[in-house]
């Protein structure tokens, strides 16, 4: 977002009525400076940082570009503060030259402590802009707070690849999926593998291969481990697989589903080469022969088929990475949205997890 | 819920929000063309760009001049470079530009066809599968019906029928310049095509204002009981542009306003404001319910023609704080030009909803500024209770939805103004789609391909609409060419001619462009 009207407002030892009448005032003059700045009404985004590490989720917001949230209220938190202080800002994306509109976006910070906490959705509740829904972000952890600040939200942002224990990450997230609407950065990072899985099957001389899938394998990025349980879960929950907990096998895990007459063999794998969180590598076999991966390339995926005959193809199916930034930006706007298929996926991981606690 | 695998069914679409586009080739006639380098070969890269284009996908450029592929690869890098609305990842476009072939020569050249059908062979082979495919025809039109009968006559226009892959074509506007042109297109394409493989270009149903428009008047149901001749007084569309015809000259002084825009995109506006509810989304059912519509326009004779169609040209004026020439001092436009500029007409539905009530259509270039839009205005209310006196006065509500700049929705209210004395002036209630929704909109030939790639012809004109779209433009076309000039002019820069003011019904006026 190239912001070319800012408008900041700070005060030290202040008060949620203060800050919210501050908000309306910059929001007044930035429109009677010019009629075309006009304020998103989209969604509230709610993110709670440590105050240590806000610079670096400052900067992953900054990257989300037009994903921004319309009004984006951060709570930055420093154990000992005893003072409540705020800064608002408002910025637009550009002059509203040719004609066009310039959105308004609005950045709420507020310095908050311990001694803030217990009390801090009557902060919040003021703080956001009433009938739009509230995205929840609270990337350090704090369980307590998200739990906290889930009665005014519509949609949690987490990322289960954040989480360092496996079972604990998918854990939360179904516990939380049971009370409010879940959009989760591991799943997001799936969906283009999702979305050429489910094409690659689509001609429907290939569909009935569905139902004859007899082995799954998945590499991923060490720390995720989720990732590829989603992946694996959603295929599961989508074909109707029966699915037991995975065994550990060194730097893979590996196990079994069933689907009708078909034993499926499962491996989810680490691939240390990969640098970025997610996906290397799917790769899919039916009874008939059919051998298809699709693996992280340049430019797109690189895709590899090989049928009943042994005959062999390989070719690119462009697309551009999206990069955290992008996935983080994907998962702001899927909080306006409703995806079905997450949490039967997420029952299905969560049942396919070795009993023993995996580090992800 | 989890959905066993059939032949009919993919359980794995089920929440995805880009729905699987079958293996295609694409075969662009005309690639070399403006309308291909600015808008068909962007759109194809962005949709590679976001990883939706089909899982296999090839492009095929035809066109007249001889070349090799890398050259013709070299001609769509450029045109992405500098038309795409996003810088291109170039690893992307590597991948996208390896998808690339070209065939050269003339459109009546069954070589050109032989050569073709051995590309396009040559992927299937390559992918051991058939692909679809899909001819695009951006060329010139009165190249259409040969390439049509080319495709046939070298049975590129049937698929093998053992196996799944469709043939679809897909043609550009202007889909005939009359009435007449219109109906031998069609039955020089349907001779050769089935009207289920035809995909006929109207962008303007691409746009995601267009497509909103369905989504207001069907998905709110707050406006639908007052949207019927009980409530509603008259409706106004409006397409200004404020810019001129730049270098478009060899196309616009045959074209003009009216074919330019009124008969297509400003009917099918109309449509949309006064088609009923269709049954479902589905294709046939939403075109259905449009032509249904153009059937109950009446037919103008030539002597109502004036009294319900007005045409001018701009002449000399200002925009954009600058001097700008007249219409016939435009480069390459005849001194002796009778092509209209502006266009409106008065058009009635004639059916139980919209019985009497007046669509007011115009559409002009050189006006004040650009706007498209559509206002619906209320017929007043039956009674006043409020003194007038001392105010604006108390004015019918309007509704407008505005389709470009800024799309939104706008509604007029009467408000008592602040104070001891019950006064009443107009106020604005204002929703802006803009400030609503956190993504961008794609451009209207992204979604246009991808959905004729998919067999969804929602957003394309079927045949016998543009027929109805004729028949109605038809009698107005013909008088006006038979009728000499010169034309009434308006001042470049201005609110158009006041000749328009005379298609209007007593107290009713033109909104201001």
């Amino acid at each position: 977002m190239v912001a070319t009207s800012d408008a900041v407002w700070s005060e030290q030892g202040t008060t949620p009525d203060a800050i919210e009448a501050a908000l309306r005032r910059l929001l007044i003059e930035r429109h009677a400076e010019n009629e075309r700045f006009v304020p998103a009404r989209v969604l509230n985004m709610i993110a709670f940082v440590d105050r240590a590490w806000s610079g670096e989720i400052a900067n992953r917001l900054r990257g989300v570009g037009r994903y921004h949230a319309s009004r984006l209220l951060v709570f930055s938190y420093e154990p000992q503060r005893e003072r409540l202080d705020a800064r608002v800002m408002i910025a637009s994306e550009g002059q509203g030259d040719d004609g066009e509109l310039a959105l308004l976006r609005e950045t709420v910070v507020v310095e908050v402590g311990d001694r803030h906490l217990d009390d801090l959705l009557t902060i919040a509740d003021p703080l956001v802009v009433t009938d739009l829904p509230t995205l929840l972000w609270s990337p350090h952890g704090h369980h307590e707070i998200v739990q906290q600040l889930l009665a005014m939200s519509q949609a949690v942002l987490l990322d289960s690849v954040e989480e360092p224990v496996v079972r604990e990450a998918l854990d939360r997230a179904g516990a939380l999926s049971a009370q409010v609407y879940v959009v989760d950065l591991a799943w997001l990072r799936s969906t283009p593998w999702r979305e050429r899985v489910a094409a690659a099957f689509d001609p429907p001389a290939l569909r009935l291969e569905l139902s004859q899938i007899t082995g799954v394998s998945v590499r991923h990025h060490p720390a995720s481990t989720v990732a590829a349980l989603l992946l694996v879960g959603w295929l599961a929950s989508r074909l109707g697989w029966q699915t037991w907990s995975l065994g550990v096998d060194g730097a893979a895990q590996v196990g079994r589903a069933r689907s009708g007459d078909f034993d499926i063999g499962v491996r989810l794998e680490m691939a240390r080469e990969l640098q970025v969180p997610g996906l290397q590598s799917v790769e899919l076999r039916t009874a008939s022969g059919l051998d298809l991966s699709l693996t992280r390339g340049t430019g797109g995926l690189r895709a590899r088929a090989r049928d009943g005959g042994g005959h062999i193809r390989e070719w690119t199916i462009p697309g551009a990475s999206r990069g955290e930034a992008g996935v983080l930006g994907e998962g702001i706007r899927q909080a306006l949205l409703r995806d079905p298929t997450y949490v039967p996926a997420l029952e299905r991981a969560r049942a396919m997890l070795p009993s023993a606690t995996t580090r992800s | 819920m989890a959905l066993a695998a059939t032949e009919s069914e993919n359980p794995l679409t089920a929440g995805l929000e880009r729905l699987p586009v079958a293996p295609t080739t694409l075969v662009i006639f005309g690639a070399t063309g403006d309308l291909a380098r600015r808008k068909l070969l962007p759109a194809l890269y962005n949709l590679a760009h976001e990883g939706a284009l089909p899982e296999r996908f090839h492009l095929v450029g035809v066109s007249r001049s001889d070349k090799v592929h890398e050259d013709f690869r070299g001609e769509c890098e450029q045109a992405i470079r500098r038309f795409s609305r996003r810088t291109p990842d170039e690893s992307v476009l590597a991948s996208f530009l390896e998808t690339v072939k070209y065939v050269g020569g003339t459109f009546d050249d069954p070589a050109v066809y032989s050569e073709l059908a051995k590309v396009l062979d040559g992927f299937e082979r390559e992918a051991g599968e058939p692909l679809n495919r899909a001819f695009y025809l951006s060329t010139a039109p009165q190249f259409f019906p040969v390439i049509v009968d080319q495709l046939g006559a070298g049975k590129l226009n049937r698929a093998d029928p053992s196996t799944h892959p469709q043939v679809r074509v897909i043609i550009e506007k202007p889909f005939g310049t009359t009435l007449a042109q219109a109906r031998e297109l069609n039955q020089r394409v349907l001779s050769t095509f089935d009207e289920s493989q035809v995909f006929r270009i109207d962008h303007y149903l691409g746009k995601e204002t267009v497509q909103n428009m369905m989504a207001f008047r069907f998905a709110n149901g707050m406006f639908e009981p007052l949207w019927n001749r009980n409530y509603i007084d008259s409706v106004q569309i409006t397409a200004a542009e404020e810019i001129g015809i730049g270098s478009r000259a060899d196309y616009y002084d045959a074209a003009g306003a009216l074919r330019d825009l009124i008969q297509n995109h400003m009917l099918q506006l109309l449509c949309h404001v006064a088609m009923e509810p269709p049954a479902s989304f589905t294709a046939e059912d939403v075109r259905n319910e449009k032509v249904k519509v153009l059937h109950a326009i009446p037919q103008l004779s030539a002597a109502d023609i004036p009294q319900m169609a007005v045409r001018a040209q701009y002449g000399p004026g200002h925009a954009g704080g600058e001097d700008v020439p007249g219409y016939l001092h435009e480069e390459g436009v005849p001194e002796d030009s009778i092509t209209e500029t502006y266009a409106a007409l008065r058009l009635e539905v004639d059916n139980w909803r919209w019985a009497g009530v007046p669509f007011y259509l115009r559409t002009g270039k050189r006006l004040a500024r650009k706007v498209t839009e559509i206002a619906v205005t209320l017929k007043p209310v039956p009674h006043l209770a409020f003194s007038q006196h001392g105010s604006l006065g108390v004015q019918p509500n309007q509704l407008v939805l505005t389709l470009q700049p800024n799309e939104g929705v706008s509604l007029r209210l009467g408000a008592k103004i602040p104070g001891t004395r019950m006064i009443i002036r107009p106020v604005n209630m204002e929703f802006l789609y803009g400030t609503a929704f956190l993504s961008q909109s794609p451009e209207a030939y992204e979604r246009l391909i991808t959905d004729a790639m998919r067999g969804d012809a929602t957003l394309f004109t079927r045949n016998d609409e543009v027929e109805a779209q004729w028949r109605i433009c038809d009698p107005i076309v013909g008088t006006w060419s038979q009728t000499p000039g010169p034309l009434a002019q308006y001042e470049a820069g201005s609110q158009g001619p006041q000749e328009a003011d005379g298609l209007l019904r007593e107290g009713d006026r033109w909104r201001a462009i």
